[in-house]
């Protein structure tokens, strides 16, 4: 690549070259990068991580690819956000029914340096991460995304998005005032409409038969722990098996197809 | 070790030429030591998972204690039109564990289930049959609306119009000197027969009363 020429520096700001006797010493700047890349070497010698991340971020890709393919991206990075608002919220957070819990969110929204803006993310996180996981859908559904060999991962997707709404049913209870009461009511009796094992969905999400004591630290454990644990493991397993079996051409690609990985029809 | 189930493989480890093989061996120390570690590894899990998975599960299957409640005197309330009081459903959790309910006297010339003979009052929960939003008895209208998908009930508590599946619940009723109290919730079906506590949403004519069982922790 040929150099750009440099700038014109006032001669004042020029460095001086160095006299034909001098030394030529090493520079702050390049001690840093020295630094930075024997440490970065001295873990991935101890690890063999820079080989994995090879793998899982300079993969071939289809003739193709277009903006479309960002939606999975930009659902998990929704969800980190989703992550880390949460983890400051729990620190204002009570859950106490008593009024404890209302007036914390309270104290977050009106009181907090930055509350509302934190909350706000949060809470407006969750509709964008919803929307944006059925647009990821859509895309993956009129690509052809979901076929062989990729029936798992559309598996693995589905069970996510059922654990995104479950993150949805049990977030809605926790500020407490009257709209998140009614529709937590509601939305537990639809799960007791479900003949035979639905009343004892109800028990089992209520902690009893009545909204009690131990429902709202009950939603809040499922809220913020059960659930982020198993979305952040599944997202795992699915971008595993985006980086495994690589993505698909979009349908009307006319780039030639390698014949020896299609099936043979008999 | 997938020899052991090649074709035409012996049983006998001795046979199979695994070194240190003896007669009558037929499962070997790998395949042992594979299925110990195994075995040992879910006995470790077990321990903390199903304690924990009895915990959760646990209140399902608890009983609570039947609680009654003074809501008002003999005087206050009419045989004609309700009036709504505030009964504590849950303690200790504030305004979350209240629910509102209308009572009256009875009136023998309406109420003339023959289980009513004994109450001396009616109290119809404010708990739509639906969803279970709480519904307002309009007294113009004589009827209890909910706001929430629009069930309508008559002054019974049977529903005239909307989506609910049965009629409101209602609360045993007593009265103690001059006092009236509220006792546990009931569910009927359309012909005013009584159940244990339902959930809103589960019918009770005909299959419902099977399809959606009483629970442990409310019965009556």
């Amino acid at each position: 690549m040929p150099k750009l020429p440099a700038p014109p520096v006032p001669k004042a700001l020029r460095e001086a070259p160095p006299r034909p006797d001098e030394v030529v010493k090493t520079k702050p700047v390049e001690h840093a990068q020295e630094g930075g890349a024997s440490v970065v070497g001295w873990v991935d010698e101890r690890t063999s991580l820079s080989g994995g991340l090879r793998w899982m971020l300079f993969r071939k890709v289809p003739k193709g690819t277009n903006w479309f393919y960002t939606f999975g991206s930009a659902t998990m990075f929704v969800f980190l956000s989703q992550a880390v608002t949460g983890v400051f919220l729990a620190m204002y957070y009570r859950p106490d029914p008593a009024g404890g819990a209302y007036e914390s969110i309270r104290y977050v929204t009106n009181d907090v340096f930055l509350g509302q803006f934190v909350r706000g993310m949060h809470k407006w996180g969750s509709s964008v991460m919803v929307i944006l996981i059925f647009i990821h859908m859509a895309r993956t559904f009129f690509y052809g995304s979901y076929k062989y060999p990729r029936e798992l991962n559309w598996v693995i997707g589905v069970a996510l998005l059922i654990l995104t709404m479950a993150m949805s049913f049990t977030g809605y209870l926790l500020p407490f005032d009257q709209r998140a009461y009614w529709a937590t009511i509601v939305g537990v009796n639809i799960n007791a409409t479900g003949p035979l094992i639905g009343p004892y969905l109800s028990d089992f999400l209520l902690g009893g038969s009545e909204f009690n004591a131990t429902t709202l630290s009950r939603f809040y454990a499922i809220h913020m722990m059960l659930i982020p644990g198993l979305i952040a493991a599944l997202i795992g397993a699915h971008l595993y098996l985006v980086a495994k079996l690589g993505t698909t051409a979009p349908p009307w690609s006319k780039a030639p197809i390698n014949e020896e990985l299609h099936e043979t029809v008999v | 070790m997938s020899d052991r189930y090649a074709k035409g493989a012996s049983k006998y480890t001795l046979d199979r030429g695994i070194p240190g093989a003896f007669e009558g061996e037929t499962v070997t120390r790998r395949r042992m030591m594979v299925v110990t570690a195994g075995a040992a590894g879910g006995v470790a899990s077990a321990a903390f998972l199903l304690p924990a998975l009895g915990f959760a599960l646990g209140p399902v299957f608890k009983s609570t204690p039947h609680r009654w409640e003074v809501v008002g005197n003999v005087d206050m309330f009419s045989e004609l039109t309700y009036l709504p009081v505030v009964l504590t459903v849950e303690p200790n959790i504030g305004e979350a564990g209240k629910t509102t309910v209308y009572v009256r006297k009875r009136n023998p010339a309406i109420d003339t289930d023959p289980y009513d003979q004994t109450t001396p009052f009616i109290a119809i929960s404010s708990r739509c049959a639906h969803l279970g939003c709480p519904v307002r008895w309009v007294e113009a209208a004589e009827r209890f609306i909910c706001p929430c998908h629009g069930g309508v009930y008559d002054l019974l508590g049977r529903r005239v119009s909307g989506p609910p599946v049965r009629p409101l619940d209602r609360f045993f009723t007593r009265v103690t000197g001059n006092n009236v109290e509220l006792g546990p919730r009931y569910s009927v079906n359309s012909l005013l027969r009584r159940f244990s506590p339902r959930n809103p949403g589960e019918p009770l004519d005909g299959i419902g009363q099977y399809a959606y069982p009483s629970r442990p922790g409310a019965k009556i």
